[in-house]
């Protein structure tokens, strides 16, 4: 059984998507990866980050990131999967499979095949080793060109091991063991008797053994590919009103959702993409739907309907529709999800009702609260599309300077209302650039239609000269806040900003 | 009175064939009000809605809020309001009635903010919906047909000191007012910490002097 090895040097550098300058991943400031530029340079795995920094000062420094590194690599591993099944992943950016002996005529023409595809798909650092053994195979890949491939003939792996040094393998401890024993090569090791080095070195060392010896044939575990759970409608011809759409997509959308049951698997984040039927299938829009339980096929043919029914010509799409493609982003075991034993209580319910709100009213009629951190009473609540999870939330717990003290009132206008605040003598009352009063608020109205009336007691002001940045009419300007409360009892939250004055709240 | 009471509870009961559960009701309100599924419940502010809303909301139960698009959802965090079991619709339009009747059928408490001039025949349906479904309705205006009306009869705040505090404390007197009898008033504090409770009642307050010895 020959072995065939891909390897893509430095692989945690290419998946971060460096540039062709020197480059380096470090974790907790020390380099765990760099690229060819960066080593002609000096710098080298395990180098301190100031070290690096030293030797090469225009190096790239990037965070490593294990999870980064697996999904890069995904698609090479689905890329070498569709040229021969069985591909064994043994870390991101390494594979193995076994060697096709004849079918892209020998394991030269294998290699080459497997090289200009990862190339086609725009991994151009590959190197491919074949050999009895993975170990061998491995080797011989670090020793193969770019694009290239190293081919140790069968039996010959260990011939080929015995001239390596012993840094080739993976362990500082064992390599600077063995080199203080003298052994400065694999073929030294090698020589040794295997049951003195199972005596000396126990069962880990009686395995360094047999890798040395090129006689270590365990086959790596080959995964299972993914199941494809991609799922596309393709109308014949284009269709353009939203609702012929809505309802030829059931059937698939039915399927779809059967097709992730039969895995066990229920989706509860959902793209779905709408492509036109030119010759480019261009997509005409794409959009990614969560659930806040999981996609039934009823919910799936309600996201279609949202999501082209919001294009801006209303119920026509803008461009005929050839295919409707719906992408599962997220998908759980069913299992996770499962009803108890007495059913799912009442959050199912409350998503059929919310449902039909939805489908009454449109997707974002329905919003869940949160509370999250801001100066104005308006800024402190944030309103979340029911489904939708809830994203760049302000902390709450942090101290924002500038806003008004509990409580919290009861009213908040979405559009604050116009008003106005008078002073002693009826001169309107202001704020100054420095946050001064220029006179005390003796009269006011709400804005709501009903008439002026005897301030009572106030407080304020709360000042803050936010978003100085932005190019509104008055940039920098102070916004002072005031509660103002009436002789008949109300109190309110007012704005003054320069000389207009705004009922944002109320305390009801 | 007891008898006439209970007598008035057995033919309420046979009247719909849905017993009416009480529901969790503001301890302030203890003695004046207490919630029922089934009913309509109406208010004339948002202090008192978010009250009425608090106490089920704490419970577990899940509530909604529709046409109120001024709802302040800090306020009602603080009053006791379960924000994570909490829906709002905020603009029905001319649909806030088939939405307040699809919530009502999965959530236990909806407060509504109905637009003026609802009729009787539209209150009987929504009536009759929450029967069925043991759901209750608060009301936040006018609604014909609630068992109880509850406003704010006078206000009174505290701690602004004209420009040197802040408000902290609100005195307000509530009336209570069922059918056609006179309304029962109860006189309410909102404090610091603490939300709203009858105005008069406080716990013993540890003296911050210590002890020393006499004699």
């Amino acid at each position: 059984m020959r072995v065939l090895v891909v390897w893509c040097p430095d692989w945690p550098v290419v998946a971060a998507g460096a540039g062709l300058g020197p480059c380096a991943v470090l974790t907790r400031s020390a380099v765990v990866a760099c690229n060819e530029a960066a080593r002609e340079q000096g710098i080298r795995r395990g180098m301190r980050r100031r070290d690096a920094q030293a030797r090469c000062p225009e190096l790239v420094l990037l965070d490593a990131n294990p999870d980064r590194d697996v999904r890069a690599f995904e698609p090479v591993l689905a890329a070498v999967e569709a040229l021969r099944p069985g591909v064994a992943p043994l870390r991101p950016g390494l594979l193995a499979i076994k060697a096709p002996g004849r079918f892209y005529g020998g394991e030269e023409f294998a290699a080459a095949t497997i090289a200009e595809k990862l190339v086609g798909t725009g991994i151009h650092d590959v190197r491919i080793g074949i050999a009895d053994d993975l170990f061998s195979a491995e080797q011989a890949a670090r020793l193969a060109d770019v694009q290239g491939w190293r081919v140790i003939e069968r039996g010959g792996s260990a011939a080929f091991l015995c001239a390596l040094p012993v840094d080739v393998l993976d362990d500082a401890d064992l390599v600077g063991l063995l080199q203080r024993l003298g052994l400065s090569s694999l073929g030294d090791l090698a020589a040794l008797p295997a049951r003195d080095v199972l005596t000396r070195f126990g069962a880990y060392g009686a395995k360094v053994h047999r890798l040395a010896r090129g006689v270590d044939l365990v086959q790596p575990a080959s995964r299972t590919p993914p199941p494809d759970l991609v799922t596309e409608v393709v109308f014949e011809p284009a269709m353009t009103s939203v609702e012929a759409i809505s309802f030829s997509v059931r059937r698939k959308a039915e399927e779809f959702i059967a097709g992730l049951a039969q895995h066990g698997l229920v989706c509860t984040a959902l793209r779905v993409e709408a492509e036109g039927d030119d010759a480019k299938r261009s997509l005409l829009s794409s959009r990614s739907w969560v659930h806040s339980r999981w996609f039934s096929a009823v919910d799936v043919v309600d996201r279609v309907h949202w999501q082209l029914q919001a294009s801006p010509s209303g119920a026509l799409v803008g461009a005929p529709v050839g295919l409707v493609r719906f992408v599962p982003e997220v998908v759980e075991p069913a299992a996770a999800h499962a009803d108890g034993l007495w059913g799912g209580g009442t959050d199912e319910l409350i998503d059929r009702g919310v449902a039909r709100v939805q489908a009454m009213l449109g997707y974002d009629a329905v919003v869940v609260p949160v509370r999250q951190g801001g100066r104005s009473p308006a800024d402190r609540q944030l309103l979340v599309p029911w489904g939708e999870r809830p994203s760049a939330v302000r902390s709450p717990d942090l101290p924002w300077p500038g806003s008004i003290p509990s409580p919290a009132p009861t009213r908040v206008f979405v559009e604050p209302w116009a008003t106005a605040v008078i002073g002693e003598g009826g001169r309107p009352v202001t704020v100054t650039d420095r946050g001064v009063l220029t006179g005390v608020p003796e009269r006011f109205h709400t804005g709501s239609g009903s008439g002026w009336q005897q301030v009572q007691d106030w407080a304020g002001p709360w000042s803050v000269s936010e978003q100085w940045w932005e190019s509104s009419e008055r940039p920098g300007a102070l916004v002072a806040r005031f509660q103002i409360v009436g002789v008949d009892g109300s109190a309110w939250l007012m704005r003054c900003d320069g000389d207009r004055w705004w009922t944002e709240a109320a305390y009801e | 009175m007891s008898t006439v009471q209970q007598l008035q509870e057995r033919i309420r009961s046979m009247q719909d064939g849905v017993p009416r559960q009480p529901l969790p009701t503001h301890p302030a309100l203890e003695g004046l009000l207490q919630l029922r599924t089934g009913g309509a419940y109406e208010v004339d502010s948002a202090g008192l809605a978010i009250a009425l809303l608090s106490a089920p909301s704490r419970e577990g139960s899940w509530s909604a809020v529709v046409g109120a698009a001024d709802f302040g959802v800090e306020a009602a965090a603080e009053l006791g309001v379960d924000l994570t079991r909490t829906v709002l619709v905020p603009d029905p339009g001319e649909h806030w009635l088939e939405a307040t009747a699809a919530l009502l059928d999965v959530v236990s408490v909806v407060l509504l903010r109905p637009p003026p001039g609802v009729g009787e025949r539209t209150a009987g349906r929504i009536g009759a919906r929450l029967r069925k479904r043991s759901a209750t309705l608060i009301a936040w205006g006018r609604w014909p047909g609630s068992e109880a009306r509850l406003s704010v009869e006078s206000s009174h705040w505290i701690g602004a000191d004209r420009g040197h505090g802040r408000l902290t404390d609100r005195r307000l007197v509530v009336s209570v007012a069922r059918g056609s009898a006179p309304p029962r008033r109860v006189e309410l504090e909102l404090a610091p910490g603490v939300g709203l409770r009858r105005y008069g009642f406080r716990q013993a307050q540890p003296t911050d002097e210590p002890l020393r010895g006499v004699g």
